[in-house]
């Protein structure tokens, strides 16, 4: 968290102060001005539209793909990227094709399949047990927390990589095998932000007036408490899909990870390696697809996490002219 | 110290837990199509049969010797062959670090400096695509760049500064995305400080200032960061020792689970680990260097 959270622009001496006495004092209405603020920030627009527009396709893959993924031909061996009908007549090979002869553009929209789907189904794992055990770490403290805090301690020194590769040795390789191994090796780190935030909720007035009318603990905990830590873990988990992403990209690329005839753009990138000096776009492209998806995910937790900070919240939602003003 | 010491029983646990009963150390070791009693020979042969209990209770005794039987592949016992290794991974983590940490202070203070002008934005821009690069990817796009088009270096092997230096600009991206934007944060926040003010009202020149009294004061989350980052080099090397055929202890850990070679993989995670705990140990020692406040014992 510590770097990527770095990225984060602080605000100036002075702005901090003046956005308070500035900030409009009701709740923005409804989603829709989160919606219109999106539109205003170039950069965490680009993020989400590329976001978007790789989901869709991902999704769709069956209709979005100009070729099939799976059919090459020993004729269209390693073709360098064109603008020329395919030979079949068919959509040209934009990104070019693999060793096989298969096109890399549709081998890449349905990798992405892959790719997401670990990165997201990782998340929510590792997320769903992380928040838990922090909740329960917060809210009870006592040794409860000592025990849950020293495991995650324990575990932050361990070199994770290594271990992913010993475990996927272990239990084989494969899908689903990656994303259990992926969400075993970063839980703790929804555990230690949420039990930070719980720490300062747990004695505030809201809490005590809920258990004042007779709030179990569990009501407490996750209809209290959970909503008002909703958005620092959703910025926390989608630069946690990147992670993820990126790791399962190495997994697979050191041939632990995804495995054929499955197909992920970490594997692509182990299969154009062979290729490095004869077929450059076996090994950039996908590379391209993975630096771009992390980036997007990257700018739009920032994005996120400005939108809901109540300190610099105004700056995104105010009116066009007073933020445009204050924000030169 | 006392927390070094619960990562390393943690690590230890974990191994055994991992290949002793997650898994099934004969089948492990062996190629999948051995037959049934093959396995039970290994079996015998490695005291599988006996209660976990004592196996638990020999392999801490092998542990605290060292000792992690022979390497199945090189027929030689396996901690001397990670050891011999050990080296290559320490070269290859300084060469890194020692592009890494001055630049990323660089980057970090040009940008501390004038914050929101050009260069910040430009400077966080990079740190943010650094920290977002598959690494072994970049170093794909290095290799096709330096290797082979303009055959420069050699694309990958082991030696001096002209093999040396793409794996280490590689490894080096990240840390110095994530260093050089917490060490912008850190000197920000120390910017606004009072004796700031002071030290550039009694005329102290500004690199003074800066290098001198901010940089000095907004150290220790940069340390703490540099140790993380130290000890996840040691971590990541695996893929960049493994793209660019660098003989360190990642490759050797790659090659032994394509060998099924359990003992020299359980050495190699061992050894990996108990670095990274030193790493931690000379930062917390680093602590009591910067600041005169922070004492142990």
């Amino acid at each position: 968290m510590s770097g990527v959270g770095g990225v984060a622009r602080p605000a100036p001496r002075g702005v901090a102060d003046d956005a308070d006495r500035l900030a409009p004092r009701a709740r923005p209405r409804s989603r829709w001005v989160y919606v219109r603020a999106l539109g205003r920030d170039k950069l965490a627009f680009s993020a989400a539209a590329f976001l978007t527009l790789l989901f869709v396709s991902a999704v769709f893959a069956e209709l979005v793909a100009p070729h099939d993924p799976a059919r090459g031909g020993l004729m269209l061996r390693n073709t360098a990227p064109t603008t020329a009908d395919a030979p079949d007549g068919g959509f040209p090979h934009v990104l070019g094709t693999d060793a096989l002869g298969r096109d890399q553009l549709s081998r890449l929209i349905f990798g992405a399949r892959v790719s997401l789907a670990v990165g997201f189904a990782s998340v929510l794992l590792s997320g769903a047990v992380g928040v838990t055990l922090g909740l329960i770490a917060g809210f009870y403290r006592g040794a409860v927390d000592d025990i849950i805090m020293r495991l995650v301690d324990t575990q932050m020194g361990f070199p994770s990589l290594l271990m992913a590769l010993v475990v996927l040795y272990v239990l084989g390789a494969g899908v689903w095998n990656v994303i259990l191994v992926l969400a075993v090796t970063r839980w703790m780190v929804y555990a230690r932000v949420t039990r930070g935030l719980v720490l300062s909720h747990r004695e505030s007035v809201f809490v005590e007036a809920a258990r004042a009318l007779g709030c179990s603990d569990r009501r407490i905990l996750f209809r209290h408490i959970l909503p008002n830590l909703l958005s620092p873990i959703m910025v926390l988990a989608t630069l946690e899909v990147a992670t993820m992403i990126l790791t399962e990209a190495s997994l697979s690329f050191l041939g632990l990870g995804i495995q054929p005839p499955e197909s992920s753009w970490g594997l692509m990138l182990a299969e154009g390696r062979g290729y490095v000096t004869s077929a450059w776009w076996l090994v950039t492209f996908p590379g391209v697809v993975i630096l771009l998806t992390s980036l997007s995910l990257n700018l739009l937790a920032g994005w996120v996490r400005a939108v809901t900070d109540p300190v610099t919240r105004w700056r995104y939602l105010a009116p066009r002219r007073a933020a445009g003003a204050a924000v030169e | 110290m006392v927390h070094s010491v619960f990562i390393l029983a943690g690590l230890v646990i974990a191994v055994f837990f991992v290949t002793h009963l997650l898994g099934d150390p004969a089948s492990l070791m062996l190629r999948p199509e051995a037959t049934e009693e093959q396995r039970q020979a290994l079996r015998e042969s490695l005291g599988l049969d006996d209660p976990i209990a004592i196996q638990f209770g020999r392999y801490l005794g092998d542990l605290a010797r060292a000792d992690f039987g022979d390497s199945l592949w090189q027929r030689v016992p396996a901690m001397p062959i990670v050891l011999d290794r050990l080296p290559a991974t320490l070269y290859l983590a300084g060469a890194t670090l020692l592009v890494a940490v001055p630049l990323a202070l660089l980057l970090g203070i040009i940008s501390a400096l004038k914050p929101r002008s050009l260069a910040d934005r430009v400077v966080t821009v990079v740190a943010l695509a650094g920290v977002s690069t598959a690494d072994f990817w970049l170093g794909l796009m290095l290799i096709l760049f330096f290797a082979v088009r303009l055959d420069l270096v050699p694309t990958s092997g082991y030696g001096g500064l002209t093999f040396v230096a793409l794996p280490a600009a590689t490894l080096a991206v990240r840390p110095i995305g994530r260093i050089s934007q917490v060490v912008r944060s850190s000197m920000l926040d120390e910017m606004r400080a009072g004796y700031v003010t002071t030290a550039r009202a009694k005329g102290l020149g500004e690199r003074i200032v800066v290098l001198g009294h901010t940089l000095k004061n907004a150290a220790i989350p940069i340390v703490t960061l540099m140790g993380d980052e130290a000890a996840s080099l040691l971590n990541g090397a695996v893929v960049i020792e493994t793209l660019f055929g660098w003989p360190g202890v990642g490759i050797l850990l790659i090659q032994a689970i394509e060998k099924r070679d359990l003992p020299l993989i359980e050495a190699s995670v061992i050894v990996i680990a108990v670095m990274i705990v030193g790493v931690n140990l000379l930062v917390d020692l680093a602590y009591t260097l910067i600041d005169p406040r922070v004492r142990y014992g």
